[in-house]
């Protein structure tokens, strides 16, 4: 087989896995998209607020340590203890919800029923807000994160593509790892989303809130319940891409990542954003490997995404398992 | 009443502003944003430098230092923004650890007569102070780093690299393709074979130019990275075992942040640099004395003697000789940014000042000059030890290779200069 063609084969693997990491960043997109119509700018900083949070208990740092120290002319900065990874997980989960609650009480609330722009601007500010929190929070340092997640080569498939081709693919163990986990994540959401009493209300609120609520769907239930979830999906996100770079405040320029993804899945669609990160990881990959690097001098995976996604809108507007909206005059 | 409010406002702005014997000296900072970590520990130092000559020495020859800080959150933007508000203060120079800033401000200082040193960073063809009269990248710059590597890798490989394959992975900006046509240069006259990898900011996702390196087998790897980028590549490189001994980054890849995330994979990976690394210096032991036990440093005080933090200390330490400089020159302790431009261009680092300062062989020895703004272009490499978390010099400092860079600096800023109308000179 020609060297060329071996080498693709690598790429378009690698391709996937990184789909699977920019998807798991677009669920979080979704689940709030189809629950309440919002865009959540803020989702890349959810995720490096939950890695941000994750960290801090596992290593036992005093929050806000820097202001208390200021303030009050002290030396704290940590309680001496560390947290088992499981443990500090399920307690930046308790976090994560308490953020929702909150962000459900003091936002959104307030804004039932206004123009999706209104709602979108209101995750603008929550976004930089959330930012400058996480850093009075937790510090502004690179973190190293370690929940015990493999990484590095992955030698079972380094032998057996080394034993067919005679050339070992290289998959890191991690990508490996974060394509299980999203694909447990899918099927959990999807169950949920489609056979249970509080998905199906997530739904109906998604529809009409106003319809929802004469029903007697409680829209602040709903609301917090799926601001949770996402902020789970954030918590895997930040691990999985955290582990990959340390945790740092550019984490939250992962959700960069995610919008060709969504542009391309649809908003709407759970599934979608699956299938449409697996497009845009495998079409990156596999242009700048094919093209880019050889003929365009390199560097063409961002723009090329976006290039992908947008040839997608042209024929699909509503994305690939997005909702069609036919709006009757 | 009016009156009452007008005293008050007086006093306040009084009480506010510098006392006008200060020695004024601008921190454009950032501790905001994605590039905080970086910038919080380069700020300290600087900083805290100062402090302690105001703690144990009363300042500078007796004028008490000010430092107004100004948050710019690496946004050029905004570094601007802060030059145009302090530079009322009086600073006397301005360090905007920033390219982009740098090339903003290059203009501007030069218009108000403001000197601005870029140390390690910034547009290279200052160094010709013919054309770049208030620019200083002293005591080196980008392309001396690019020698640098290769004058290491020549090194260790008994001066001979001809048919050696190299490969740069850089910052897809203006920064990271500084290096690009030094390398080249280098490449004919060494014989090796230079690969470009591009990475797109901020770097998060570099596994095609991994996969590349992978299968080309390059037998070194350079990197002009910065912030997420750099931890990213050392983890890729940890995970497709490239020997991190044949990995290098240039001075902005090669702090704690970097290596750290990859834990013990990283072991090995070198870094250039252009100052010493750690804290065993007479110099420690006062700053911990009158800055750290009196709780005056200037931030949490958890950054001594990282890479950045000496950074920061070594680029204050030459604010503060060059300001010594231009007292002695102008016979005055009170000087203007036009008399520090002045002790700028005739600093003269040597071991004995340095060794006096307590700092020993922090930084290479050097002159500047009117027509030298940057100095000898001399730098060390320096290797990450994983088990003790601490860089080590394992070079002494060596120069770059000044019969290539020199044709390269005068083009450069001989463009410049036809483009903005300057008469070369001095």
């Amino acid at each position: 087989m020609p060297e060329q063609l071996i080498w693709g084969m690598e790429v378009f693997l690698n391709g996937l896995m990184a789909g699977v990491l920019y998807a798991l960043v677009a669920l979080g997109f979704v689940l709030i998209f189809k629950a309440s119509g919002i865009f959540n700018y803020a989702q890349g900083v959810m995720a490096l607020f939950a890695a941000l949070t994750l960290v801090g208990i596992m290593e036992g740092q005093v929050p806000f340590s820097h202001l208390i120290n200021a303030i009050f002319g002290t030396e704290v900065h940590h309680f001496g203890w560390h947290v088992p990874a499981l443990l500090a997980i399920l307690l930046t989960m308790v976090v994560m919800v308490a953020m929702a609650w909150v962000v459900n009480q003091l936002i959104f609330r307030h804004l039932v029923n206004q123009e999706p722009i209104i709602l979108f601007m209101a995750t603008i500010g929550l976004a930089y807000f959330l930012e400058g929190f996480g850093d009075m929070m937790w510090g502004s340092d690179i973190k190293k994160l370690d929940v015990g997640l493999p990484q590095g080569l992955n030698p079972f498939i380094d032998e057996v593509t080394y034993n067919i081709f005679g050339y070992g693919f290289f998959i890191d163990n991690l990508d490996v790892v974060a394509t299980v986990v999203a694909a447990l994540l899918v099927i959990v959401l999807v169950i949920f989303a489609q056979y249970s009493k509080q998905g199906r209300a997530m739904r109906a609120v998604a529809d009409d809130h106003q319809a929802a609520l004469s029903v007697g769907i409680s829209l602040n239930f709903i609301w917090v319940m799926v601001w949770s979830l996402a902020g789970f999906v954030a918590l895997v996100a930040g691990i999985m891409w955290g582990t990959k770079s340390g945790v740092q405040f550019s984490l939250s320029l992962i959700a960069l990542k995610a919008l060709p993804v969504l542009m391309l899945g649809g908003f709407t669609s759970i599934p979608g954003a699956i299938v449409g990160g697996l497009i845009i990881g495998v079409g990156e990959k596999v242009f700048e490997f094919a093209i880019g690097a050889p003929y365009l001098g390199g560097a063409t995976e961002i723009w090329f995404a976006y290039v992908l996604a947008l040839i997608f809108l042209v024929f699909r507007p509503q994305g690939l398992f997005g909702e069609k909206i036919i709006e009757r005059v | 009443m009016k009156l009452k409010l007008a005293t008050a406002a007086i006093a306040a702005v009084m009480a506010a502003g510098p006392a006008l014997a200060d020695l004024t000296f601008s921190a454009l900072s950032y501790r905001t944003g994605p590039y905080a970590a970086n910038g919080i520990p380069f700020a300290d130092g600087y900083i805290d430098y100062f402090t302690l000559l105001n703690e144990r020495d009363g300042g500078i020859n007796g004028e008490k230092v000010n430092i107004v800080e100004c948050e710019t959150g690496y946004n050029t933007e905004k570094g601007v923004e802060c030059y145009e508000s302090t530079k009322g203060s009086g600073a006397l120079v301005y360090q905007p650890l920033s390219t982009g800033i740098t090339y903003q401000l290059i203009p501007k200082v030069t218009s108000d007569n403001i000197p601005l040193h870029s140390m390690g960073y910034g547009r290279t063809s200052a160094k010709n102070g013919k054309v770049f009269t208030n620019i200083f990248n002293y005591p080196a710059n980008y392309w001396d780093g690019a020698s640098h590597a290769v004058t290491h890798i020549l090194d260790i490989n008994g001066g001979d690299i001809s048919g050696k394959k190299i490969a740069l992975v850089y910052h897809n900006s203006a920064y990271g393709k500084e290096p690009i046509r030094t390398l080249e240069e280098l490449a004919k006259k060494h014989g090796y074979e230079l690969t470009l990898l591009p990475v797109d900011h901020p770097g998060q996702e570099q596994k095609s130019q991994w996969l590349q390196i992978r299968r080309e087998k390059p037998d070194y790897v350079l990197m002009w990275g910065w912030g997420v980028m750099n931890q990213v590549a050392v983890q890729e490189a940890v995970n497709i075992r490239f020997p991190m001994e044949n990995f290098i980054g240039i001075w902005w890849s090669g702090s704690e942040n970097d290596v750290l995330p990859a834990g013990d994979g990283a072991n090995g990976y070198k870094a250039l640099t252009f100052h010493n690394l750690g804290s065993d210096y007479p110099f420690y032991a006062d700053l911990k004395k009158y800055v750290v036990d009196t709780g005056k440093t200037a931030g949490a005080g958890d950054q001594l003697g990282t890479a950045l933090y000496n950074r920061g200390m070594y680029a204050a330490m030459l604010a503060a000789e060059a300001a010594k400089t231009a007292q002695d020159m102008h016979g005055t302790t009170a000087i203007t940014p036009a008399m520090m431009r002045d002790g700028m261009e005739n600093l003269e680092m040597t071991e004995a000042k340095m060794a006096a300062l307590g700092l020993p062989k922090f930084g290479p020895e050097f002159k500047v000059s009117c027509e030298n703004h940057g100095g000898d272009g001399f730098g060390a490499v320096a290797q990450w030890d994983a088990a003790a978390k601490e860089w080590n010099l394992i070079t002494d400092y060596f120069q770059s290779d000044q019969e290539i860079l020199a044709p390269l600096i005068a083009e450069d800023s001989a463009a410049y200069a036809a483009e903005n109308g300057i008469t070369p000179g001095c």
